[in-house]
Formats: C-alpha cells, structure tokens, sequence
C-alpha cells in the first residue's frame, strides 16, 4: 500500500485515509522524503483527520518524518488530529512537542504559509 | 479461560488486524470512539511487544459483564524471551528497540486494570481490562 503525495505549487499535500500498519508508514517516510527532495518542496501538509488512531509506532514515524524534512529545508505541518487521537496520545505519554499541527488543511496551509514567511 | 476470539500475531499486519478486531469488540460493547481509541491503541502497543520481542504469540478478547458493569479484557501472550526487570519495562522512557518507551506505561494509563506475567525463558502474558462508564 503507497500513501498519494500530491503537489501544490511549492507543497505536498498527503492525506492518510488508511489504518497505518508499520510497513506504509516506513514506506510513507521514504517517499516523502524522495518526493521532497525531487520537487523541492519547501512545505508539506500532512492531512490526519481520517487517522482514527496513532500508536507509539506510527508516532514516532510522523515526527521522525517532521524532524527528517526539517533537516532536508521543508517545513510539515500535521493537521485535523482527531479529539479521541489527540486523548490517546497524551494517555500514552507521547507529547509531539516540536512538531507542528494545525486544526485542518486549511489551517495548515496558512501555518505554512507564516513558518516559510511567504 | 473462555475467550470469544484470537488473532494470532505472526506477521506485522496482524497487529492492525488485531487492533481492528478489538475496536469493533468494543464498539459492540457500547464504548464511546475515545474509549475505542484507546482500547485499539493499547492492542497495537501490545501486539507490536509480541511481534517484537517474541516474535509470535496471540491476542484475545472477552467480553465482561458483571452485575451492573460491561467490559472488554484483552489477553496478550507469547512464549518469547520473557521480560527479566518487569519495572524497568514499566518505566516511562524505557526501550530497547529505538522505539519511544511509551509501549506498557502507555497501556496500563489507557486501560483500567493492567497485569502482567513474565517468566524469563518461558514467555510473558499480559491481561488488561477496560470497564464501560
């Protein structure tokens, strides 16, 4: 299973509509940092509103992916985390501090849109 | 103990079938989408521990009820290496597989009851219990 990168203009924007098992997670994280470093895409956009749940696993796969990104010059910000995700991430002691969110795409796109100073 | 179902964890998709399993046991129970949340959440941690550490094992379901209580308790087993310091793996933080050491401490905050059996050699069970409010 491959997770779509969609390109906007200097984003990506990728919406995970699927239960994450830890192989497309991995794989996620290779191809966005491909796709990053092949359209030179200075914001990425990672959409979770459909994710009904998040485990230490794929918690860590999203914010390695954030720092990795960072590292590469491109800015992710994780939008639309589900109230019940949000609760359970908390209860499991995980505390994405550094990593960006915003309450929806669109949100997402102006957090972005400031963080790039564009 | 009678229990209604088991996924045996083999493969790495059996951790999401057995969280998927467990979140439509309790949807049935009546527990409420954070409740599922976190009931399916802590199967995957649990789930994942087996796959990890032992390598193949399973994860069953009961349902509970008592007088005037519901409930889902979850049996989580292998016959792996088993755990040598259990209050080592209870610290929060704690790993040995580069993970983020939220894995038990997690389960035991998201579940009401939270057991466990370890014999070095012979394999771990882990029983955790989530009741209806």
């Amino acid at each position: 299973m491959r997770i779509p990168i969609l390109k906007l203009h200097n984003y990506l924007l990728i919406s995970i509509q699927i239960d994450l098992d830890d192989q497309t997670a991995i794989q996620f994280q290779e191809d966005l940092l491909k796709k990053i470093h092949e359209s030179g895409a200075t914001g990425v956009v990672i959409d979770l509103t459909s994710v009904d749940i998040i485990d230490s696993f794929i918690a860590k796969v999203l914010g390695d992916v954030v720092t990795m990104s960072d590292l590469m010059g491109a800015k992710v910000v994780l939008t639309g985390i589900q109230p019940a995700v949000a609760m359970t991430l908390i209860d499991l002691g995980i505390h994405m501090q550094d990593v960006p969110t915003a309450l929806d795409l669109e949100q997402g796109l102006i957090k972005l849109r400031q963080e790039l100073e564009e | 103990m009678d229990f209604q179902s088991c996924v045996n964890i083999q493969k790495e998709w059996d951790i999401v079938g057995a969280r998927q399993l467990g979140r439509d046991i309790s949807r049935k129970i009546g527990f409420g989408t954070v409740d599922q949340a976190r009931i399916a959440t802590a199967i995957s941690e649990l789930a994942r521990n087996i796959y990890l550490y032992a390598g193949t094992g399973k994860v069953c379901f009961e349902t509970l009820e008592d007088m005037n209580k519901k409930g889902i308790r979850i049996v989580a087993m292998d016959e792996g290496p088993g755990i040598q310091d259990i209050s080592q793996v209870m610290e929060d933080g704690f790993t040995t597989s580069g993970g983020l050491g939220a894995g038990l401490p997690g389960v035991k905050r998201l579940m009401d009851e939270f057991d466990i059996i370890s014999h070095v050699g012979e394999g771990t069970e882990i029983k955790v219990v989530k009741w209806l409010r």
